[in-house]
């Protein structure tokens, strides 16, 4: 951390104002002080002299000039050694007594008295004030007073303003340093971590003091962020594994079939049929591409701007009609079970391609004679769509296991399917927020997408695709999951 | 009817003027988006494929721009960003339809059909008759050589669907989101089904048989036989 980087802080800069400002501060108010001190000095002493002046003319009138040069002299030996100054003079101003040598030639005239300069015992210059006062007789008396000590208290001042300034600038700045050192260490810890994500350790996090403060929540945010970006990239890695994964296989066997088919003497119509294979090998990858392309899409959490408020209500019924007739060719009846509940916010196309899968899966899995039952209903402050069918059902153990993708229940490896609709259904419960339960509907499986209320969906709200093994709320799932 | 290519993929674009060609439609190609904007302003036509992705400017534009200047050429965007947001905004921007790529040519040809006859005029029509078949709009009632036809509320939009692009072949896609208003791809036969229960209300009894299906595209309502 360079003296120049730390100088350059925001914390350092505003330090360096604050200071100015405290310094000013310190200035007005000691000049205040030693304006409003030196006034009080100076009407005092000007009170001391008249009152003196006073005593020394009542002294005069009762004991003439001889008394009064006796008590100038007394009074001036016992101030000697400066401070109070006398001076007795004929009308000629010829000294008759006091301790000063003559009469002050160069004073200037001041409202309360005169300002002359005298000479200390030490030869040094020392201003004094004076009044002065004609007896009668015309004889001349000056009684006043040295500044020393008024010059004494300014330099005290001036001195304890200069210990003030600096100990306001000293320490000021030492505060404004050190608050900004502590401010860049928190915000370099930051900036290194940033940087070194930058250079691709994405699994650095900013470590917290355990303050609580307002560093540590920035961290906190920052954190979840980065969380958040690596989720979405591990994601988007999985999707291209799987991408690769789920394409390469198919795609290996087409170019083999249509190598072949473009190698042998083959007739026409054999070579027509490997072109229609070849065509309904790449239908099957368009749709398993388009599932995990809708899968990515859900968990990407990109889709927040067509979110819309929407009734399951209405949704249940759509998915109902379009798929009545379908189920009923298989043999299903289909039950709703259809309770008012509150809207809930989310995207109206992917929720019904969740509920769509939710209904193909039932539609594939339940025997001839079986029933589907479609349901929403209030959820806590929210609302549950749910679909049940009286096919195999999932044991328990297995619940988590269907969720991820290509699992594939060994009694179904017989059916086709891609092995993605329950990941997109979870994918979609996540992306809304919801709480997607897998339940025991005796027999049978028993979905549920629980919705919470006025909450907006929200990419991170955390594990929402976990199967639950206690019951899920609504009638559908009375029987805990063995 | 003349329509416009705009897309840079030479073997997309080619296999797409073929295809039209052979259908009996007048193709003009353009390989970039200010090359697009500029036949699709000087030259009139009855419709335009615009892919979404073009060098020098994004298909969008080129469809907002020709709104803004008042041309209503029917649009059919083509894009490989098949998201719900990116279908919206296509639509937003003043495409009449988005088609993900890829997608089979039966079902390109389909959609341009259909916004061909969009075009057309016809607002105000209070009926449709296709053959002895009648759609009356205002009251909802469907009748065949005179006799009703009981439908429900959903068959009688996807029949009046299929009266409205009669002739024409409308794929399973193309009937999911206009009849149903849901974009996705079903796994399965459920529009099948749908077909034919309809099929079972409106030709059973009746000669000859209205509602073709036509293979590994979808199907056609017409008068004649397939």
């Amino acid at each position: 951390m360079s003296a120049a980087r730390l100088l350059r802080t925001t914390a350092f800069r505003q330090g360096a104002v604050y200071v100015a400002l405290f310094g000013v501060a310190v200035v007005v108010l000691f000049a205040f002080l030693y304006w409003r001190t030196l006034s009080l000095i100076d009407s005092e002493t000007d009170a001391a002299i008249t009152s003196e002046i006073t005593a020394l003319n009542d002294q005069y009138q009762q004991q003439g000039l001889v008394g009064l040069i006796r008590i100038v002299t007394e009074r001036a030996e016992a101030h000697a050694d400066g401070g109070n100054l006398y001076l007795l003079t004929q009308p000629d101003l010829t000294r008759l007594a006091g301790n000063l040598e003559r009469w002050p030639a160069e004073a200037r005239q001041t409202p309360a008295g005169i300002v002359f300069d005298i000479v200390d015992e030490e030869g040094g210059a020392l201003r004094a004030r004076a009044r002065t006062f004609v007896l009668e007789g015309n004889n001349r008396l000056l009684v006043g007073r040295d500044l020393r000590q008024r010059a004494n208290l300014r330099n005290l001042i001036a001195e304890t303003l200069a210990w003030g300034l600096a100990a306001t600038i000293g320490f000021g700045l030492m505060g404004a340093l050190l608050v900004g050192r502590n401010l860049l260490s928190r915000v370099d810890a930051i900036n290194r971590t940033g940087q070194r994500i930058v250079r691709g350790e994405m699994q650095q996090r900013v470590a917290l003091t355990g303050a609580g403060d307002e560093f540590d929540r920035l961290a906190e945010n920052l954190n979840s962020m980065l969380d958040q970006i690596e989720r979405l990239m591990t994601g988007m890695r999985e999707v291209t594994d799987n991408i690769a994964h789920d394409l390469r296989g198919p795609l290996t066997r087409m170019k083999a079939r249509l190598e072949l088919a473009l190698l042998g003497q083959q007739d026409p119509a054999q070579q027509r049929a490997a072109i229609d294979q070849a065509i309904a090998e790449t239908d099957r990858l368009l749709s398993t591409f388009n599932a995990l392309l809708a899968i990515a899409e859900a968990e990407s959490g990109a889709v927040h701007q067509t979110m819309q408020s929407i009734d399951l209500v209405k949704l249940a019924e759509d998915v109902a009609e379009l798929y009545e007739p379908a189920l009923e060719e298989r043999g299903l009846a289909l039950e709703t079970r259809l309770e008012p509940c509150p809207s809930v916010t989310g995207v109206r196309q992917l929720l019904f391609q969740a509920l769509s899968n939710l209904l193909e899966n039932a539609m594939k899995y339940t025997p001839e004679g079986g029933t589907v039952v479609i349901a929403t209903q209030p959820d806590g402050a929210g609302a549950a769509i749910s679909v049940a069918d009286t096919g195999p059902g999932v044991p328990a153990e297995l619940r988590e296991k269907v969720l991820q993708r290509y699992v594939r229940l060994d009694a179904a490896r017989s059916t086709p399917g891609s092995g993605l609709g329950l990941s997109l259904v979870a994918a979609v419960a996540k992306l809304h927020g919801a709480r997607l339960a897998l339940g025991d509907h005796n027999p049978g499986l028993v979905v549920t997408i629980a919705f919470p209320h006025g909450i907006k969906a929200d990419v991170a709200a955390g594990p929402a695709a976990q199967p639950v093994a206690e019951p899920t709320p609504g009638k559908l799932a009375e029987a805990p999951a063995s | 009817m003349r329509i416009l290519i705009i897309e840079d993929d030479n073997d997309t674009a080619a296999f797409l003027s073929k295809g039209l060609k052979e259908s009996g439609f007048a193709v003009d190609r353009a390989a970039t988006g200010p090359d697009g904007l500029h036949y699709a302003t000087s030259e009139t036509y009855d419709a335009m494929i615009v892919d979404r992705m073009l060098p020098g400017m994004d298909g969008l534009t080129i469809v907002q721009t020709l709104r803004a200047k008042g041309n209503a050429t029917p649009v059919l965007i083509l894009s490989a960003l098949g998201q719900v947001d990116d279908r919206v905004r296509g639509l937003q921007a003043g495409g009449d339809d988005y088609l993900t790529k890829p997608y089979a040519f039966s079902e390109l040809l389909a959609r341009v059909q259909a916004l061909l006859r969009r075009g057309s005029p016809g607002a105000a029509e209070t009926s449709i008759k296709v053959g002895d078949l009648e759609l009356d709009l205002l009251a909802r009632t469907a009748k065949r050589a005179g006799k009703p036809i009981d439908l429900l509320p959903r068959e009688f939009r996807l029949l009046e669907f299929l009266m409205r692009h009669a002739g024409q072949v409308v794929t399973r896609t193309m009937l999911l989101e206009r009849v149903w208003d849901y974009h996705f791809d079903p796994q399965t036969n459920v529009i099948d089904v749908h077909v034919s229960r309809l099929r079972q209300k409106i030709d059973k009894g009746f000669a000859p048989a209205m509602l073709h299906t036509v293979r590994g595209a979808g199907y056609r309502l017409s008068p004649e036989p397939a």
